[in-house]
């Protein structure tokens, strides 16, 4: 029992792990953007809707929607303005420039909310749980979480391969040079991955914050699950983020257990593993 | 005001290597115009300055009445001015009619819809649901030129469109030719093989070096003129 709970836990956490690695697929695979402060955002997020519930009274489905609202705006506002000068054929500038970003926006948050660390209420939401048989309990926040990145997904899904939007953004991931001769602005296509992105690393944010403990400095190690949950998955496949985002949470699900210590690097070296195995990950595209 | 498009003196760089001297060439309503010329002449550097591909700012290119020199190529797009690249360019991970659709992005509605393309290319419709990658190379063009037709263009730019395809795929594009002409299109058909260029156009011009060395009617034109324009040399 105890194997088939540890897999439970460890696939709801994926679920997760699969929204922080969503926005970062979306964006490198439309514009082979690398956004080093992706992390960064998702805590932002995280802060966003601590003001929204706490400070604001808000109820935290409101806050999140506020939230997400917020965010795919500054999304596609902070492209059209800032990112989308420094994107070229070279990969390195917007490497460097979200790099600054990152290190800029977790001293504005150091500097606006302590080294505390916080946590958003849930509403009791955050303690119930459904039990199945005796041993197996589950965690009514993690399984609407989970539930919610399978939505999300299945969203990004239904844009890629059923609206006009998604037929612009997957031209655009084959080549971006070509698409203004289609009559649709780069600059404008490039903004709307980033607002959709952004959208998603808000509700990422927004699950995080009700989830577990945050503060300001726990952004690039949300990066770096993102990067091995996308690299797990494969580039250029919106489930794959799901399973990479799966192997990881029972990675570190099973990690947790041996030894509270062992949890983080048990996902760091399956992640190793499939990168050995199939470097180009479980579910890439030929 | 009969002129649809209205070039003067185009120039054009990549880098500090100069790839055109003072281009003149004018295309009229509904007219069909052939550019000829050896590789590396400059024929595709003139169409992707004229989209707006490439920067133009501060030149006259008039387009339907307005100066375009600058736009940006989704706003020229809009105008009416639609290309086919060299080389195809299809989207690999779209299918054939999603290759199609998106040629519509700009939003100009009129006679050209998926389904009067795929009549023009009746080879097109049982493969629609195929990717780019899986046709054979005149169907390929075929995506591309039906592509560019969605957005009911004016004005249509066409790219070696013959390139690497067996004689009887070209007869077969070149067939559809005239079925464009007649829907009021203008054309201009970048060509390296001088007879198909002579037979479909009304007006032909010939570039060498980056410059316009020879323009005229196909019957005004004599083939030791064009060789002569063609490769820089008297030939025998
Ligand atoms: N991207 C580029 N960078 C540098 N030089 C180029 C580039 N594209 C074309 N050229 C040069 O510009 C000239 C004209 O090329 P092009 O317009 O492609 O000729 P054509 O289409 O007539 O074969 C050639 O000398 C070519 O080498
Ligand atoms: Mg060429």
């Amino acid at each position: 029992m105890d194997i088939l709970n540890l897999l439970i836990q460890g696939t709801l956490l994926g679920g997760l792990y699969a929204l922080f690695a969503a926005g970062l697929a979306l964006m490198f695979g439309v514009m082979r953007f690398i956004n080093i402060a992706h992390g960064d955002f998702i805590v932002v997020s995280a802060y966003l809707l601590l003001v929204a519930v706490l400070t604001l009274g808000l109820h935290p489905l409101v806050g999140i929607a506020l939230v997400t609202g917020l965010m795919a705006g500054a999304g596609y506002l902070g492209q059209r303005v800032l990112l989308n000068r420094v994107l070229d054929e070279d990969i390195l500038p917007p490497v460097l420039v979200t790099f600054g970003l990152s290190i800029i926006l977790q001293n504005a948050l150091m500097e606006g909310f302590s080294a505390d660390s916080q946590r958003v209420p849930a509403g009791g939401f955050d303690t119930a749980s459904l039990s199945l048989g005796s041993e197996i309990a589950i965690g009514l926040l993690p399984l609407s979480m989970f539930l919610a990145a399978i939505g999300v997904l299945g969203v990004l899904h239904w844009i890629f391969f059923h609206t006009h939007l998604g037929r612009l953004l997957r031209a655009t991931a084959d080549d971006a040079a070509i698409v203004p001769l289609m009559g649709a602005s780069n600059a404008h296509t490039f903004a709307l991955a980033t607002g959709i992105a952004s959208a998603v690393v808000a509700i990422a944010g927004t699950m995080l914050a009700m989830k577990t403990n945050f503060d300001p400095t726990i952004g690039p190690s949300r990066l770096l699950f993102a990067f091995e949950a996308v690299i797990i998955g494969g580039l250029g496949n919106i489930w794959g983020v799901l399973a990479g985002g799966i192997i990881l949470g029972v990675a570190q699900a099973i990690g947790a257990q041996i030894d509270a210590g062992f949890q983080i690097l048990a996902g760091h070296i399956a992640f190793l593993v499939v990168l050995a195995l199939r470097p180009r990950g479980l579910f890439a595209k030929s | 005001m009969t002129k649809l498009l209205e070039a003067r003196g185009l120039t054009a760089f990549y880098g500090d290597f100069q790839a055109l001297f003072g281009i003149d060439l004018s295309v009229d309503i509904g007219e069909t115009l052939a550019i000829i010329g050896a590789n590396g002449a400059g024929k595709s550097t003139f169409l992707r300055t004229i989209t707006g591909l490439r920067p133009a700012r501060g030149q006259d290119i008039r387009f339907d009445g307005k100066q375009i020199a600058g736009l940006a190529p989704e706003h020229i797009h809009r105008m009416g001015l639609s290309m086919v690249p060299e080389g195809r360019r299809l989207f690999p991970s779209l299918s054939v009619e999603d290759n199609l659709l998106i040629g519509a992005s700009g939003g100009r509605t009129g006679q050209w819809t998926l389904d009067e393309v795929l009549k023009l290319f009746p080879a097109l419709t049982e493969r629609r649901h195929h990717g780019g990658a899986e046709l054979s190379g005149g169907q390929q063009q075929m995506v591309a030129i039906g592509r560019a037709l969605m957005s009911n263009p004016k004005l249509l730019l066409c790219d070696e469109i013959s390139l690497g395809l067996a004689p009887k795929v070209v007869r077969e594009i070149y067939a559809a030719i005239p079925l464009i002409r007649e829907r009021g299109t203008a054309l201009v058909v970048i060509e390296q093989d001088i007879q198909q260029a002579l037979k479909v156009a009304d007006r032909v011009y010939c570039f060498q070096e980056g410059r316009v060395t020879l323009s005229g009617t196909p019957s005004d034109l004599s083939l030791a003129q064009i060789k002569q324009a063609y490769f820089g040399t008297e030939v025998a």
